[in-house]
């Protein structure tokens, strides 16, 4: 019977429910939860709604009239209902895109750096001989990428709010899980191996069987552990900047500054004074100094980093231009938009409070005006593209769900 | 009181302040501040990969990366290099004989010549090294077998070595110094030069053995115990690694610049190599002062003392002598891959203006579908 309840809700816009308890309310959204396998989102503002708020897999909580319970059970709380929109275009939207880089980006770092172990590891007689500097290992994850990953996700945006509104289908991305899936996993080792292996075996080759042009030995292994790790560090770095949609003050900041960090605090560690005063934790000595004055040196590190970023360059150049995605046809027309300034727009006449008693909405006033007219019923509703992928299980067979765009007009003015 | 709450409600949203609650004190404005850093409004850059960019981008790069490929390409070949492997596995080597009969007890120790021709002159600065081939300097336990306080003079580590030194800590219940395996397994064959004129008479070529070391090495790293001199009573107690016939003070008795543990031989092999194939700096000859070429063609000998066995590991030894150039030694790869690179890059930036011309037009101007 429930399934029978279901298939025919889900064939409608908009079910509503009346006279429901809050045990009902919770029922309704687990039905949707477990049969339609998707994320469900409840909002409410009283006592009674608190059950159904926990259910969902997003509970948000109106705080104002009816009291703090929903609140306090709720995920996410705010004072209006309108302010759904922001939360779910904007802010959700926003936080999505961020974790799926960070996550991209942090594990791309990592693999990398300990694939250039796996490759010495050949080299090395397999004895686990590190590669890189224990300092370096020490302070790579804690120092020198950690601030330029934090403001990347604490500041990027693809597009700003406005933008986000104009067009509500830069939302689809994040219900399709676009942007990090097994898939994307995948392809983010695959990079992480090709990178690492530029970054061993260019240095390897540059180096091999050379020495500096004074005829003394740059191939030692404490010099090769710098080149190695410089070359790494300025290639995730690089990786980073092109990440970076939206370069703040602070992105700037922490990137260059964590690049000026590194060579800050390797030439004190590898200075005269830190090895006399505490030998034998300081044995690199002299290395940035004898080595960072070669020019072969530094056409090495150039040489990797390009090699590094350039395919990773080409190929994101080739899919915005061959398979754009809805972020990067958006960003694109926000940025034409800012070249010709668009039409100032209208401002919206508020409407002064015209509460009808006699529906139970609990949107913002425009909306009630809206049903009243019947205009929606008398428009042939255009066909939109499914939503949901066909993930329902078996029990319940319904049609593909269709949703209406939100998108602002301008409203006849109605008598009331 | 109903009337007063439903008007707060239609302003902005704050909370309403609980007026009628008995005074008890205002609620808090959570409100967050309207600042552009928590609205999330902060001023950007927004760079986006047009083909405005990326296309110049990659000639650019094609364009700089080939001339200097050019340049390190034909640096490296003006160096002139000679190699010669003296290990003596062939049965027709000349060393042949030397690199059978090893044993560490010997006293006399087994020498053999090579000789060698230079189809062109060496000038200025000709550098001398050893090379060894398929030796694991890069080795995890032999990397950390030493005592770098005992090699900067340590007194305290001079008697009492670290535990890293271990199995080459002690020998003969006295402590050994320089400790460790590093040490222990130090490059000790002796090379010469010869030239041969052509009436036939040889001529000794002088070998520089200083200045082969980084100055940072010789001047803080490594230093003797109480100063260069009287390095035999320093050195009293303590025993010479395992592997040496002389002791750390006896390796250049004459020169107490270069004895101890600053000698430059010692410093330039514990400098550990990355790689299993190396070479290490081994002596200098200086150019003359006029113009005569360095090292004149002809023919030439190497006399080798053969002291230290790489057979049993399969391992090779070799003499390089060669020039030097602002890129350092003789080495093709970095020349030939800025080329490939260049090249690659300009005939990527054409494909891709071509793809662009073609297709590019279509895609930005679509309607973004609702």
């Amino acid at each position: 019977m429930e399934i029978e309840l279901l298939r025919t809700a889900c064939m409608c816009q908009t079910v509503i429910c009346c006279r429901v308890t809050p045990l009902q309310k919770a029922q309704v959204v687990e039905l949707v939860k477990k049969y339609k396998q998707a994320v469900t989102l409840a909002i409410g503002d009283g006592a009674n709604d608190v059950s159904m708020i926990k259910a969902a897999h997003i509970g948000v909580g109106i705080s104002g009239q009816e009291g703090m319970q929903a609140v306090l059970s709720s995920d996410y709380s705010f004072a209006q209902f309108r302010y759904l929109q922001r939360l779910l275009l904007v802010h959700g939207r926003w936080s999505y895109l961020r974790m799926c880089k960070f996550l991209r980006y942090f594990f791309y770092k990592n693999f990398t750096f300990t694939f250039v172990h796996f490759w010495y590891g050949f080299f090395c007689g397999f004895s686990a001989q590190t590669v890189f500097d224990e300092w370096f290992i020490t302070l790579f994850n804690l120092v020198y990428t950690a601030l330029p990953v934090l403001s990347l996700s604490l500041f990027d945006q693809d597009v700003n709010d406005w933008w986000s509104f104009q067009y509500p289908q830069l939302y689809t991305p994040g219900q399709l899980n676009q942007y990090f899936s097994k898939r994307a996993f995948v392809y983010t080792v695959l990079h992480s191996g090709y990178s690492s292996l530029v970054l061993f075996f260019i240095p390897w080759a540059a180096m091999y069987d050379t020495v500096r042009d004074d005829g003394k030995e740059i191939v030692d292994y404490q010099s090769f552990a710098l080149l190695a790790q410089t070359c790494l560090l300025i290639a995730v770095s690089i990786q980073l900047g092109l990440d970076t949609h939206y370069w703040t003050a602070m992105n700037q900041f922490f990137l260059w500054g964590s690049l000026s960090v590194y060579f800050a605090v390797i030439f004190t560690m590898y200075s005269n004074g830190m090895f006399l005063t505490l030998t034998s934790s300081f044995p690199f000595i002299g290395t940035a100094r004898n080595s960072l004055n070669q020019p072969n040196v530094w056409l090495t590190m150039l040489l990797t980093s390009v090699l590094c970023v350039l395919p990773v360059v080409a190929y994101r150049f080739l899919r915005i231009l061959l398979w754009p995605t809805i972020n990067d046809k958006v960003r694109y027309k926000v940025r034409q938009d800012k070249v010709l300034p668009p039409t100032p727009r209208r401002v919206q006449a508020r409407r002064t409070s015209t509460r009808r008693s006699g529906y139970a909405f609990s949107h913002a006033q425009g909306y009630g005006d809206l049903v009243t007219s019947g205009k929606f019923l008398r428009r042939t509703p255009k066909s939109r593209p499914a939503l949901f992928s066909q993930t329902d299980s078996p029990l319940a067979q319904t049609q593909p769900q269709f949703y209406r765009t939100i998108s602002e007009r301008e409203e006849p003015p109605l008598s009331p | 009181m109903m009337a007063s709450n439903y008007n707060a409600k239609e302003e902005d949203g704050h909370q309403p302040a609980a007026i009628g609650h008995g005074g008890a004190g205002t609620v808090k404005n959570k409100k967050p501040d309207n600042t552009a850093f928590k609205q999330q409004r902060l001023p950007a850059w927004q760079p986006i990969l047009t083909a405005g960019t990326v296309l110049p981008a990659f000639f650019v790069i094609g364009l700089i990366f080939i001339p200097i490929g050019i340049g390190l390409f034909v640096t490296s070949n003006n160096i002139k290099e000679l190699e010669i492997d003296y290990t003596g596995v062939d049965m027709s080597s000349p060393c042949y004989n030397c690199s059978q009969s090893y044993s560490w007890n010997s006293t006399k120790p087994c020498t053999c010549s090579v000789p060698f021709s230079l189809d062109q002159p060496f000038e200025s600065n000709v550098f001398m090294y050893y090379g060894l081939s398929n030796f694991y300097q890069n080795h995890r336990r032999y990397v950390k077998s030493r005592d770098d306080s005992q090699l900067n003079g340590d007194k305290a580590s001079l008697k009492s070595p670290s535990k890293e030194c271990e199995p080459y800590r002690t020998s003969d219940e006295k402590p050994i110094a320089p400790c460790g395996a590093i040490a222990n397994s130090l490059f000790n064959d002796t090379l010469e030069l010869y030239y041969i004129d052509p009436n036939g008479s040889r001529t000794a070529i002088p070998l520089v053995k200083k200045g082969i070391a980084w100055w940072t090495d010789k001047h803080v790293k490594f230093r003797n115990p109480g100063g260069n001199d009287n390095l035999t009573v320093v050195f009293q107690g303590t025993s010479k690694p395992v592997n040496w016939r002389k002791s750390v003070y006896e390796l250049d008795p004459s020169d107490p610049d270069n004895n101890g543990f600053i000698n430059e031989d010692f410093i330039v092999w514990m400098r550990t190599a990355a790689l299993p194939t190396f070479r290490k700096l081994y002596r200098i000859i200086h150019k003359k002062p006029n113009m005569t070429p360095t090292l004149p063609l002809g023919q030439y000998i190497l006399e080798v003392t053969y002291n230290y066995p790489v057979r049993s590991f399969e391992g090779r030894k070799r003499m390089i002598l060669s020039t030097m150039s602002w890129m350092g030694g003789k080495n093709p790869f970095l020349g030939i891959a800025y080329i490939t690179v260049g090249s690659v890059c300009f005939f990527l930036g054409i494909v891709l203006l071509i793809i662009h011309h073609k297709y590019g037009n279509r895609n930005h101007s679509a309607d973004i579908p609702s």
